[in-house]
């Protein structure tokens, strides 16, 4: 048998791009820079989409990250499936009235009323030193409103079966892309993608002694720390959430009261992340099950820094989560 | 002022027109009366004084065309068709209103009347007005999408993104800018430097109005023009409607910030009898025709506001409702 093709999540979100404008017409994708004209996305994701659905289906935008959410919002209550990206992450920041205030809340508001299927792509991540505006991961600040859905992946397949789920879920989704994991290559998925579904976390590394929860580019950093640790004879189980609202609390719960100890890692600020709240779930389900503390590791709280030594020291490494692991077992 | 007789649309228009205006004014002052006594707590901003833009506005729009509006806006939507005990009920909060008492004055949706959006957020009708009037360029349904705002908006960020971005798209849609001269409490000319709302057009390369917005003759024509430029597919249009609010910015504010003598002045150039003398004046209607439909919709008016009070509270559960398209487990 011949080994699986590889392939990088720019490719396989190319491709759910592409299955998903094929498949419904009431797919429009806009954003700075999509269209081919302007080379189909400044790292290339809509790359052939405007060429092969056109230009009303998909434009590029002016620089105005208001319009954009606004015209993605406005168009998603009478039927269309809008697709807005955000170029970077941090730049929700200039629409975040658009996003909170009306994409988040105009279903609950309207009584139902107006339905609200669109999808923010942003990307994000530190390692590329793009420094403090364009790096942060915001997950938690979209995870503490309700009425948004979070998606996230850690491998090319998956970008494509989540990227999939989220265009066609009929709530607002916030999927979040990392730059600098854009060019690492993976197993490609099936053709045509299958959808993954939202809200279902995946078990990437099985293991009886510790869980390691975690999602997007932290999911490569626990597996490294797992195969390490699994030199001393410790067995991780590492969980993939997929998706951080809502989150999996069954495959979470069910695999903590499996081990009795859990470490909790993201990329994102470590105080008041999502780390917290999973860990609270854990300790006010579980406590008497807990041979010990839930861990989190993540970011200090600190600005993204561009000098290369602070970023690396930024960014929560192999290191720290396997020391959290260490600790979790004390 | 009205002195253009051959400008004047059929007199089933005239009188539909003064229609919308009976409407808004006899809504308004039984808001008022239901709030004085006691009746009804909800926070309130009086449309009362602005009544002739959205009725001429509307009698231009189809059943099917959108508006999207602010909070001060229970004028613009039954101008539009959103029926009074839908309305009222939601103003009280009652399970029986349009959002199911879930988005309250400040938040009234009616799809079927196109009442797509109230939004509470100076500046935010626009960037979504633009999304409705997406849909309809790409679907190519031929609908009209108005975006309803006040002066002060026109200093936000949000305005100069969705006018740029309607004009470099061409987008169905026109912008309505109801100018009562002040922003809250500040005067229009200490918070903005342009001389005019309708200047800031040139800026987009769209046509900019600034008409009398208490004259429903002049009104009604240049919303047709606009609205007829819009639906043949050659962009929007920026209105500046000059007008006057009689109660504050929001209701039971003791309006220190204003000239007494230009508020009784203005008060006393009240457009609504102004405009049904001249009906009677001009042949188009006589004040029996008037009195009977000003009392048929008085009546109207007390009947919704009765079953509104009377009606049931919504279900505690429906906070677990509408937040996604799924609800929530309890």
């Amino acid at each position: 048998m011949s080994q699986p093709k590889k392939v990088t999540p720019l490719e396989t979100i190319n491709a759910a791009l592409h299955q998903a404008m094929e498949a419904d017409s009431s797919v429009i994708l806009f954003g700075e820079d999509v269209a081919d004209p302007e080379e189909g996305g400044v790292n290339g994701a809509s790359r052939g989409l405007s060429t092969k659905f056109g230009d009303s289906r998909v434009r590029s935008t002016p620089i105005s990250e208001q319009a954009i959410i606004g015209a993605a919002v406005g168009s998603a209550m009478v039927g269309m499936r809008p697709i807005a990206e955000i170029m970077l992450m941090n730049f929700t920041t200039v629409a975040m009235d658009m996003i909170i205030n009306h994409a988040a809340k105009l279903r609950f508001m309207s009584g139902g009323q107006t339905a609200m299927p669109l999808t923010i792509r942003v990307t994000t991540g530190a390692g590329f030193s793009t420094a403090g505006q364009h790096s942060d991961y915001l997950e938690a600040w979209f995870a503490h409103t309700p009425g948004l859905k979070v998606v996230t992946y850690s491998n090319a397949a998956d970008a494509a079966g989540l990227l999939l789920s989220s265009i066609f879920d009929d709530d607002p989704v916030i999927f979040i892309e990392n730059l600098p994991g854009y060019w690492v290559k993976g197993d490609a998925p099936v053709m045509p993608i299958e959808p993954i579904p939202l809200g279902k976390a995946a078990i990437v590394r099985e293991g009886s002694d510790v869980t390691v929860v975690t999602y997007g580019p932290q999911v490569a950093v626990a597996m490294n720390a797992a195969e390490k640790l699994s030199k001393d004879g410790i067995d991780v189980e590492v969980l993939d959430l997929r998706t951080i609202v809502p989150w999996d609390r069954d495959a979470v719960l069910s695999s903590v009261a499996k081990t009795g100890r859990a470490v909790v890692t993201h990329e994102a600020v470590k105080a008041f992340g999502v780390g917290a709240e999973i860990s609270s779930v854990i300790h006010e389900e579980l406590f008497s099950q807990l041979k010990a503390p839930v861990q989190r590791v993540g970011a200090p709280s600190s600005t993204v820094p561009y000098s290369k030594p602070l970023e690396m020291a930024f960014i929560p490494s192999v290191e720290k989560v396997e020391a959290a692991i260490r600790k979790a077992l004390a | 002022m009205m002195n253009q007789t051959a400008l004047a649309p059929a007199r089933d228009v005239l009188v539909d027109m003064y229609r919308k205006m009976s409407l808004a004014k006899h809504n308004d002052e039984k808001a008022r009366k239901v709030i004085m006594n006691g009746q009804l707590q909800m926070i309130y901003y009086s449309p009362r004084g602005q009544e002739v833009i959205p009725a001429a506005v509307s009698v231009n729009l189809t059943d099917e065309d959108y508006i999207c509006t602010i909070y001060r806006g229970t004028h613009d939507m039954l101008a539009k068709g959103v029926p009074l005990d839908l309305l009222w009920a939601e103003m009280a909060g009652k399970a029986t209103g349009a959002c199911k008492g879930k988005g309250g004055p400040m938040h009234i949706t009616h799809p079927e009347s196109g009442c797509m959006l109230t939004t509470g957020i100076v500046g935010s009708s626009m960037p979504i007005a633009n999304g409705l009037a997406l849909a309809s360029q790409i679907k190519g349904d031929g609908r009209v999408t108005v975006a309803y705002f006040g002066d002060a908006a026109s200093n936000i960020g949000a305005f100069h993104e969705a006018l740029n971005m309607a004009a470099v798209w061409k987008l169905p849609v026109v912008f309505v800018c109801q100018n009562n001269l002040f922003g809250e409490h500040t005067r229009y000319e200490k918070a903005t430097a342009a001389a005019s709302v309708a200047d800031r057009a040139q800026s987009y390369q769209m046509p900019g109005y600034r008409v009398d917005g208490n004259d429903p003759i002049e009104m009604y024509n240049v919303a047709k023009k606009a609205i007829e430029r819009a639906r043949a597919g050659e962009g929007p249009t920026l209105i500046e409607a000059m007008t006057f609010r009689f109660f504050g910015h929001v209701f039971g504010d003791a309006d220190g910030y204003m000239d007494p003598e230009e508020k009784k002045a203005a008060m006393d150039n009240d457009p609504f009898p102004r405009y049904r003398d001249w009906l009677i004046a001009e042949g188009h209607s006589t004040e029996a025709e008037l009195d009977d439909m000003d009392a048929t919709i008085v009546a109207e008016i007390n009947t919704a506001v009765e079953s509104a009070l009377a009606a049931p509270w919504p279900d505690v559960s429906e906070l677990r409702k509408d937040v996604f398209s799924t609800e929530l487990p309890a």
